[in-house]
């Protein structure tokens, strides 16, 4: 009983000190960020790394959630004879909830995994330590463009999640079942609001991209430089990220809406 | 990949967030509608404005002149008090034009119906409407035809 209790305790006074330790972390990578300034070049190649390599997942999962989406509306809302607002439910569902949570849950797995086996291939290899050798902060040089790149990239991709999303629903809504043209257009015009739901949605994409992005680099930094232990980093990222952004969706929506 | 490639796919990608943010504000959402021509205010006082919504449409004759901004409820005349934006270009609404809130369908939202009036006084910006028609509330409804068959049976 009480080496239960131990074990217990000693795993909460570990995920605390975890804790603890990624935010320390993350205010030294904000430190590194106002230094991208003098070298952007740094950012551009790892906005092309993060964000444009996740581009063509996202696009395609867009395309296809649209899909889905408008395809499960139609049968319902055909009951009601309200399939015309089928352009309404899609483009509101996927631009509050859906174009900034799956593009962070497929950001976190593609981008953000590969960011964190990157940087903890660079900590087994030794490579962080030989730039601290070399007196360059690695927070300046590695982590914070891969940062800030995250942050920057998440809220783009998501916009264009839901957009390919609303086209994808046109296809299948107005092409395929039938809905009228007009009225999936107009009637999805009236309920969007630019001001409380496009921009809410960038600003759910500005947070998960924050959160994923902190949590990737960090799980690389922080891990045990071996490859068992890049690897576990690399499985604690994907969950860690997709629970945040999952949570975090939560309170937010609860917050916005 | 060397430097050059990589700036140009990082511009494309800004492209296409740019292509995708403008597809959101003009295609999707009601940012057209946000930057429409000006309008003067009217102010038109209910008894009951039902389930009026602000942004909700105020249509002449059926077609779409203007919407509604805010709904407030006065406390000294006990009564809503509806502040609508009429569209610059409809301004020759007379004095008596009776404002009513209809139901778009059966079951649909609710919006203001403005009936022109036969004064050649014209409505200024500010100006309240003085001939109003409260929504259809249903539980009144029921009770004036509960009350009407008793007293007719």
């Amino acid at each position: 009983m009480s080496d239960f209790l131990q074990r217990f305790g000693r795993f909460w006074l570990g995920t605390v000190e975890r804790l603890g330790r990624a935010t320390l972390f993350l205010a030294q990578l904000m430190g590194g960020v106002f230094s991208l300034i003098k070298r952007p070049s740094l950012l551009w190649k790892q906005l092309h790394a993060s964000g444009v390599m996740t581009l063509s997942i996202v696009l395609v999962s867009g395309l296809f959630v649209g899909m889905v989406l408008a395809l499960q509306a139609f049968n319902t809302l055909i009951d009601f004879g309200q399939e015309n607002r089928v352009g309404s439910l899609v483009a509101l569902t996927l631009v509050r909830e859906l174009g900034p949570v799956v593009t962070g849950l497929l950001f976190a797995g593609r981008a953000g995994s590969a960011m964190t086996a990157e940087i903890g291939l660079m900590k087994a290899t030794e490579q962080l330590s030989g730039l601290e050798m070399m007196a360059v902060d690695p927070f300046k040089r590695v982590f914070a463009p891969r940062f800030l790149a995250g942050v920057i990239a998440l809220p783009m991709l998501a916009a264009m999640f839901s957009a390919i999303g609303v086209l994808g629903g046109h296809l299948i809504g107005v092409e395929v079942l039938g809905v009228d043209k007009g009225a999936y257009w107009s009637l999805m015009q009236n309920s969007v609001s630019f001001t409380s739901d496009v921009c809410n949605g960038l600003i759910k994409g500005l947070v998960f991209g924050f959160v994923v992005s902190w949590i990737a680099i960090f799980e690389g930094a922080d891990c045990i430089p071996t490859s068992e232990g890049v690897s576990s980093a690399t499985t604690r990222t994907v969950v860690y990220s997709s629970l945040a952004i999952l949570g975090l969706d939560f309170l937010l929506t609860a917050v916005m809406f | 990949m060397n430097a050059r490639a990589i700036e140009i796919l990082v511009g494309l990608f800004m492209l296409l967030f740019l292509a995708a943010m403008f597809i959101l504000s003009m295609k999707v959402s009601n940012l057209t509608s946000l930057t429409t021509t000006a309008g003067y205010t009217l102010i038109a006082k209910f008894e009951n404005v039902g389930g009026l919504k602000e942004r909700a449409s105020v249509a002449a004759s059926g077609v779409r002149v203007g919407e509604v901004i805010n709904i407030a409820y006065d406390p000294e005349t006990f009564e809503a008090s509806v502040t609508l934006s009429i569209n610059s270009s409809y301004d020759s609404f007379p004095m008596d034009t009776t404002a009513s809130i209809y139901t778009a369908g059966l079951l649909g939202e609710q919006y203001i119906g403005l009936d022109p009036g036969a004064e050649d006084e014209v409505l200024q910006d500010s100006d309240e409407i003085t001939l109003t028609q409260s929504a259809i509330v249903l539980e009144r409804l029921i009770g004036q035809v509960l009350f009407s068959r008793s007293g007719g049976s």
